[in-house]
């Protein structure tokens, strides 16, 4: 394991254990309101100072990470999972199969899903608990963003399935699944790691853009997306640069999760 | 001798010398004192005032204009027959000298200016008035701003009773008459040019959509300052499309726009820390934000819901529990007032000076709440039946003032154990549901008033109204104030009197601050910015706020420059 790979998983790990003891860590609840000082920069009582309506910042970080972490990579195995059925299955079957595939997910790509996602939103409930709210947008997010990945996976999966290799498995009397499971899926694991941890970021910043359509995570609950819309009408990072830290934080674990994938794993 | 003749012409050229040196530094010195006097004169007139339309202007035809960007467009180049001081909020004549209203309120006379041309030249007389009259009032037009002179079925006629008399007659009287003229701008009823010949003080010279409207100095406008110079100073205007407020305010802080409207509490405040002479804060506008809940009689939400929202001990206590000076503090950084009513403070003549807004006292509201059979159990305020109060707050998303006062209401009624749900929703679906499916249980949004007479506000108080937000179109009114506020609303919309019809608008004001149908909770301020280079602006809180005075406006481009 290289320095950059060990480093990585120091982050993550970091990361990953000050959100789950955020309880401990945050100076107060992510909820609350100190009026009397918003949108104060950095101070002992405040590491990273506090938001428009005074709610500190470090808490919301700490629990906007929890949700983040936990739910994003959620979605992201969903919508792969979907992409590997619709893409990759068909793709292997190939014919009519493969070409109906094909022709689903290009008319799922040509969607608005700007509209989609505002009707999703009308027809939901409003009396729906802020906890609720983050598991029904990264669902949503999860069973919506397959199509590009299970674009990439089609095309992996018909590659595969006229290599010269498959070929000579079918030869040598291997068919179905036994075919599929030994030669096919090892060879699309690559493809599909690759998909699940693009997606991830994605995901994330989808759901801060959503924030602003209010299909977002509901106040007062934090998420990396709610964060970022923080950095909204920022016009000069030398002004609060401490407002940066959201995005500084989804940087480096987007990198570090990058990082932990192996060379194989991402150039294949 | 020579010695004495030769130093004599010595001494008489070093004297003709000194005499040639003095004059010639006096002269320099007069011709730069010249120079900066024609400067000055020169800077008095002259120069190109540029800032931001913040969306494509939908019409240059005054009588259709519906949006702001057009509003603005109208303001500029249009010519009224009476215009309303944006500073002293006082009616000034101007295309009519002087004007009479009748004592049933059903005519208005205006006798006009003498000698005046539209921009192309055509002279002006009471044809144009009586042709813009007939035109604003056609069915066929759906003018917005005609609309506000419908008082009754018939036909509004035209009298020409000379070049320069017209009287207007009305089937029935409209409250507040004269005032409706601001909004009316004149058209020639015999230019070719239709309404691109204009009496105001600036032309539409050129458009190019989605990028800049170029308004011209008007060559035959009427007015002048007192020195006898004719208005406007200004040589054009600039207006550039541009919907992006960040973008916005780069450009103004490099100096490539001079002005900024409407500019919200954080660029306010950015602004003023690095540049204070720019920002200008003119105190509480007309606009109002405010919470209102859900009463529909037919509205798909739970019946033990609806009591509660029909009960006004419930609202009053509601309103009691909000926090209203955090509100205007942390929302808007302190550039907002608590707001007491449906009228602003800033509103001289309308608001109610008796009514104040309604202080926090959580401990009241918990008493008021008791008193309709609500009671604390485990935290959580549970009603006479038991159900836990729990409800939904819906407002536009995006609108980040809003978005923070609900999350700020969400905190202090949770501290009277009310469990808030705050939804934000893109805005179409919001209107339909508060206006169509009403599928909400509350909501806050905000009343962006242009006018300042309270007819205006005829389609919220009317129980019949479409507007009328927590209960629209009842086919009688639901509750005995109700049909108070409609009756009151009624005298004071058919009454020329306009001390009957503070009475009664008071009365008004003094009912919903009672019964708390809207809660209201802040009027903001009017927020704007000005750039150094130009001269003579004074923003108000009017719309439009910065340039109502355009005509009276210079810019010193040298000074633009160098910013």
């Amino acid at each position: 394991m290289n320095t950059a790979r060990k480093l990585a998983y120091g982050v993550v790990l970091a990361v990953c254990a000050a959100s789950l003891a955020a309880n401990w860590l945050a100076p107060a609840g992510y909820a609350k309101q100190f009026r009397e000082v918003p949108g104060a920069p950095p101070s002992p009582q405040h590491f990273l100072g506090t938001d428009e309506i005074g709610r500190d910042r470090f808490a919301r970080i700490l629990y906007g990470t929890r949700i983040s972490l936990l739910l994003a990579p959620a979605a992201a195995l969903i919508s792969t999972l979907l992409a590997a059925l619709v893409g990759g299955l068909a793709a292997y079957v190939g014919g009519v199969w493969l070409r109906l595939a094909r022709g689903f997910t290009d008319l799922f790509l040509s969607l608005p899903w700007l509209f989609l996602l505002i009707t999703v939103r009308a027809l939901m409930p409003l009396n729906v608990s802020p906890l609720m709210s983050v598991f029904i947008t990264f669902l949503i997010l999860g069973l919506l963003g397959w199509a590009a990945s299970a674009r990439v996976l089609s095309s992996s999966a018909d590659a595969l399935r006229n290599s010269d290799f498959v070929l000579q498995a079918r030869a040598s009397g291997l068919h179905g699944s036994r075919l599929f499971l030994i030669h096919v899926l090892p060879n699309l694991k690559p493809v599909l790691y690759a998909q699940f941890w693009i997606s991830i970021p994605v995901f994330i910043l989808a759901e801060a853009n959503l924030g602003v359509l209010g299909l977002g995570v509901a106040e007062p609950l934090p998420s990396w997306g709610s964060l970022l819309r923080e950095l909204e009408g920022l016009i000069s990072f030398r002004e609060e640069p401490w407002r940066l830290v959201p995005l500084l934080l989804l940087i480096v674990v987007m990198t570090s999760f990058q990082l932990l994938l192996s060379n194989e794993e991402v150039t294949a | 001798m020579n010695t004495n003749t030769t130093s004599g012409c010595a001494f008489l050229r070093f004297l003709s010398r000194s005499i040639l040196f003095v004059g010639v530094s006096v002269s320099i010195y007069f011709a730069i004192v010249f120079a900066i006097l024609c400067g000055s004169s020169l800077a008095q007139s002259g120069g190109e005032l540029r800032f931001c339309l913040r969306s494509e202007p939908k019409t240059f035809d005054p009588m259709l204009v519906d949006d702001d960007a057009s509003l603005s467009i109208r303001y500029l180049t249009g010519g009224v027959l009476l215009r309303a001081d944006r500073k002293t909020q006082e009616l000034e004549p101007e295309l009519a000298e002087s004007w009479k209203v009748s004592k049933d309120g059903k005519q208005i006379t205006f006798k006009l200016r003498d000698g005046m041309t539209f921009s192309d030249g055509t002279p002006f007389s009471s044809d144009d008035v009586a042709f813009t009259i007939r035109r604003l009032m056609d069915p066929a037009l759906h003018s917005s701003t005609g609309d506000a002179f419908r008082s009754g079925s018939g036909d509004v006629t035209t009298k020409i009773l000379g070049p320069d008399q017209v009287a207007i007659i009305f089937p029935a009287p409209i409250a507040g008459l004269d005032h409706l003229f601001d909004q009316v701008a004149i058209m020639s009823a015999h230019s070719p040019k239709k309404e691109a010949a204009v009496l105001g003080p600036f032309m539409v010279t050129a458009y190019k959509a989605g990028s800049s409207v170029l308004l011209s100095r008007n060559p035959n406008y009427w007015k002048r300052d007192s020195q006898g110079q004719r208005l406007p100073y200004l040589d054009s205007i600039r207006l550039d499309i541009q919907s992006n407020r960040d973008v916005e305010m780069l450009r103004f802080k490099r100096g490539e726009l001079d002005l900024m409207n409407t500019i919200d509490s954080d660029y306010f405040d950015r602004l003023a820390a690095s540049s204070p002479g720019l920002a200008h804060d003119a105190g509480a506008s007309l606009d109002s934000d405010f919470m209102w809940f859900n009463q529909v009689a037919n509205a798909p939400i739970p019946e033990y819901k609806r009591v509660w929202f029909r009960s006004t001990n419930f609202r009053r206590a509601i309103s009691q529990a909000i926090n209203r000076d955090d509100l205007s503090r942390v929302v808007f950084n302190g550039h907002a007032q608590p707001a007491a009513g449906p009228v602003s403070p800033a509103n001289k003549f309308w608001f109610n000076s008796k009514l104040k807004a309604e202080p926090y006292h959580p401990d009241e509201a918990l008493h008021r709440l008791q008193a309709d059979g609500f009671h604390l159990k485990n935290e959580t305020l549970l009603d006479r039946s038991g159900n836990p109060v729990e409800f939904s707050i819906v407002t536009n998303a995006g609108g980040k003032p809003r978005e923070r006062m609900a999350v700020m209401i969400q905190e202090d009624l949770g501290k009277l154990g009310i469990k808030v749900n705050v939804v934000t929703l893109d805005f179409p679906s919001l209107i339909e549901r508060i206006s169509q499916k009403f599928n909400y249980e509350a909501a806050i949004l905000g009343f962006r008033n242009v006018e300042i007479d309270p007819n205006g506000q005829m389609n919220i108080w009317l129980s019949s109204a479409e507007n009328h937000a927590w209960n629209p179109q009842q086919k009688s009114p639901g509750t005995p104030w109700e049909a108070e506020i409609d009756r009151l609303m009624r005298v004071q919309a058919s009454s020329a009197d306009p001390k009957k019809r503070k009475e009664s608008f008071d009365r008004v004001q003094e009912i919903v601050a009672e019964q708390a149908p809207f809660i209201y909770l802040v009027n903001p301020n009017a927020l704007s910015a000005v750039s150094a280079a130009v001269a003579g602006a004074n923003p108000v809180i009017l719309s439009p706020q910065t340039f109502w005075n355009a005509e009276r406006l210079t810019v010193n481009s040298a000074m633009r420059a160098s910013r």
